[in-house]
């Protein structure tokens, strides 16, 4: 993989003239077309194209709905009503604005879940690891005052609710909220200056995003066999096969993504943000944007004061430390063998993980009231002890199985095994014609 | 300026929020009923409470409740929460508060809940019939802002 001498031979007297000066095109030939790629690339790793065309998208979309929308408390209602009656193709650039985001957010979660099944964020990725966190905390903090901007019910109450939660934190808290909201309430400084934020940081995190792709492209891609690229047997040219993988992943993706745009725009929204906020009144069931749930799970789940912490601050506590434990899975993770494809009980406890993330986005969107918070608990107790405890033991109990000794074995055995099943006994095998 | 100074100081506009008083004719208020006004941006109810009502405040006692202070600008920041120190000073039957919940800024709603006296919908914290935190996420009473009856059936608050 680190072979860094560069293919790339000008041809054109223009081409000489662009690489004597800015080379720029040497860059595109050796980061996307001959760039090799590990030959066992499945398509969960074509997320990463995926949650780049979402973001690009979503700046797009969110250009055009800005020369439309007014930042201000008595106009902005309004002004995205105008976007979807009168503004021409308002509905459709909305429908893909509002929906990018869920689908935005599910990419990344695949995206996250990849590089924990694959162990991605082993070294040498800790980097690579620690700026898609960074990419994380930047697509909450763009959704989050994202939502607001429409300016109904849950826009307001949810920033209200979440503002709050800042005055938990001990002395600066009630200063740090105040900054944040420009009073003492969600009122019309709020809304300027999270809709100026939430132009910005897209722009912020697409510069923190080229950083994670030239990480990337250092160290090279990890793979399902979780073991390094030893000689040339083992990758492949970027262009034509990560190229067309990826762009066949990306289709299948907006075909989901446009059968939601089209067919359900509303279905992951609330029927309450069509009411125009009300400071004066509070909507009976307040839920954050589902991929917020099992977070919100978490901050509610803590109902019990901690020696001098009280539930409100510990809920907090709780809620950005499942965020921050992301930073450290680097170093929480003792084992030595990167993919779970070879570690029979870490394999276990990831899909639990999921499983155990799922309930909690459901239990995120429950009343905080009877089982459902015991449930919550301990819910949350299993999201820490993953990182805090399985990750770290796992590296010295668990006996991984035999890893292959090079990539290209990984595949050779993979394609034995599966020609073995499908040539099952009592079927007369045909002659391969080759 | 105002926008300059928001952002240099990251507050409101002095003149604009933080001097707000408002005035309030509470003249049309039987016992039993509400009133809500808007204050800094924020609701603050005004309550003549019923006879019941006063009763089941003044019921309960300071080791009950899980936030024991007042929490009444009018009063010492360690005033105890007893009823009397949660109505409009000398005014039994007079609540005025902010009604904001103080877990996470909800406005709860009056007259609901185990205590009948106001029931969150966010995350479900029960207050009494002084305002008192009894049951759920919240960690303080609600707040009693500054508020004097400045003629028979009007009141200042601010």
């Amino acid at each position: 993989m680190s072979d860094k001498h560069s293919s790339y031979s000008p041809k054109t007297g223009i081409e000489r003239w662009f690489d004597a000066r800015l080379p720029l095109p040497r860059l595109v030939h050796d980061s996307f077309i001959v760039y090799p790629v590990p030959r066992n690339l499945n398509y969960v790793y074509t997320f990463g194209g995926i949650l780049t065309v979402m973001l690009v998208s979503q700046i797009l979309t969110g250009i055009v709905l800005a020369m439309h929308y007014a930042p201000d408390t008595g106009l902005a209602f309004d002004s995205v009503e105008k976007i979807m009656r009168d503004v021409n193709s308002g509905w459709l650039l909305r429908s893909l604005h509002a929906n990018g985001a869920s689908f935005f957010f599910i990419a990344a979660y695949v995206h996250i879940c990849r590089g924990l099944y694959y162990g991605s964020y082993k070294a040498p990725r800790e980097l690579l690891w620690l700026l898609g966190c960074t990419n994380l905390l930047l697509m909450m903090a763009i959704a989050f005052m994202g939502y607001v901007l429409p300016w109904g019910q849950m826009s307001f109450w949810g920033a209200t609710v979440i503002t709050n939660f800042f005055t938990a934190i001990p002395l600066a808290g009630g200063w740090f909220q105040r900054l944040l909201l420009g009073g003492f309430a969600v009122s019309n400084p709020t809304l300027n200056r999270f809709f100026a934020l939430h132009y910005l940081l897209p722009f912020v995190l697409a510069g923190v995003v080229t950083l994670h792709v030239w990480a990337l492209h250092v160290v090279g891609q990890n793979n399902p066999a979780g073991i390094d690229v030893k000689s040339k047997t083992d990758v492949v040219d970027f262009t034509p096969y990560a190229t067309v993988k990826d762009a066949f992943g990306i289709i299948v993706f907006l075909f989901f993504f446009a059968y939601f745009v089209f067919y359900l725009p509303n279905y992951l929204g609330h029927p309450d943000n069509n009411t125009i906020a009300n400071p004066l009144k509070t909507p009976a069931h307040i839920v954050p944007e589902w991929y917020f749930l099992p977070f919100y799970a978490i901050l509610r789940a803590i109902t019990f004061n901690v020696g001098p912490i009280d539930s409100k601050l510990g809920g907090v506590l709780a809620m950005f430390g499942s965020i921050a434990v992301l930073f450290a899975v680097p170093w929480l993770d003792r084992s030595k063998v990167r993919s779970a494809v070879y570690r029979p009980r870490y394999r276990v406890f990831f899909w639990l993980f999921v499983a155990n993330g799922l309930f909690l986005g459901w239990l995120g969107s429950r009343p905080a009231e009877g089982t459902y918070i015991v449930l919550s608990q301990l819910a949350t107790l299993y999201y820490f002890a993953f990182f805090l405890i399985a990750l770290p033991v796992l590296g010295f109990i668990e006996k991984p199985r035999r890893l292959p000794n090079s990539i290209t074995e990984a595949v050779l055995e993979k394609n034995r095994g599966a020609g073995a099943k499908r040539r099952s006994p009592g079927r007369t095998p045909k002659v391969e014609r080759r | 300026m105002a926008e300059l100074s928001e952002i240099e100081t990251g507050t409101a506009a002095l003149p604009a929020e933080a001097m707000a008083r408002v005035e309030v004719d509470v003249s049309s208020l039987m016992p039993g009923m509400s009133l809500v006004v808007q204050w800094r941006g924020k609701p603050v109810v005004v309550r003549n409470r019923t006879e019941k009502e006063i009763e089941d405040g003044k019921a309960v006692s300071l080791a009950e409740l899980k936030d024991p202070i007042a929490r009444n600008a009018n009063l010492p920041a360690d005033a105890p929460a007893i009823d009397a120190n949660r109505a409009v000073p000398g005014k039994e039957a007079w609540i005025v508060m902010v009604q904001v919940c103080t877990h996470s800024g909800c406005i709860p709603v009056g007259q609901q809940g185990e205590f009948k006296g106001w029931l969150c919908p966010c995350h479900g914290s029960q207050y009494d019939t002084a305002g008192r935190i009894r049951k759920g996420p919240a960690p303080e009473n609600m707040a009693v802002p500054v508020v004097q009856f400045i003629a028979d059936t009007r009141i200042r608050i601010g």
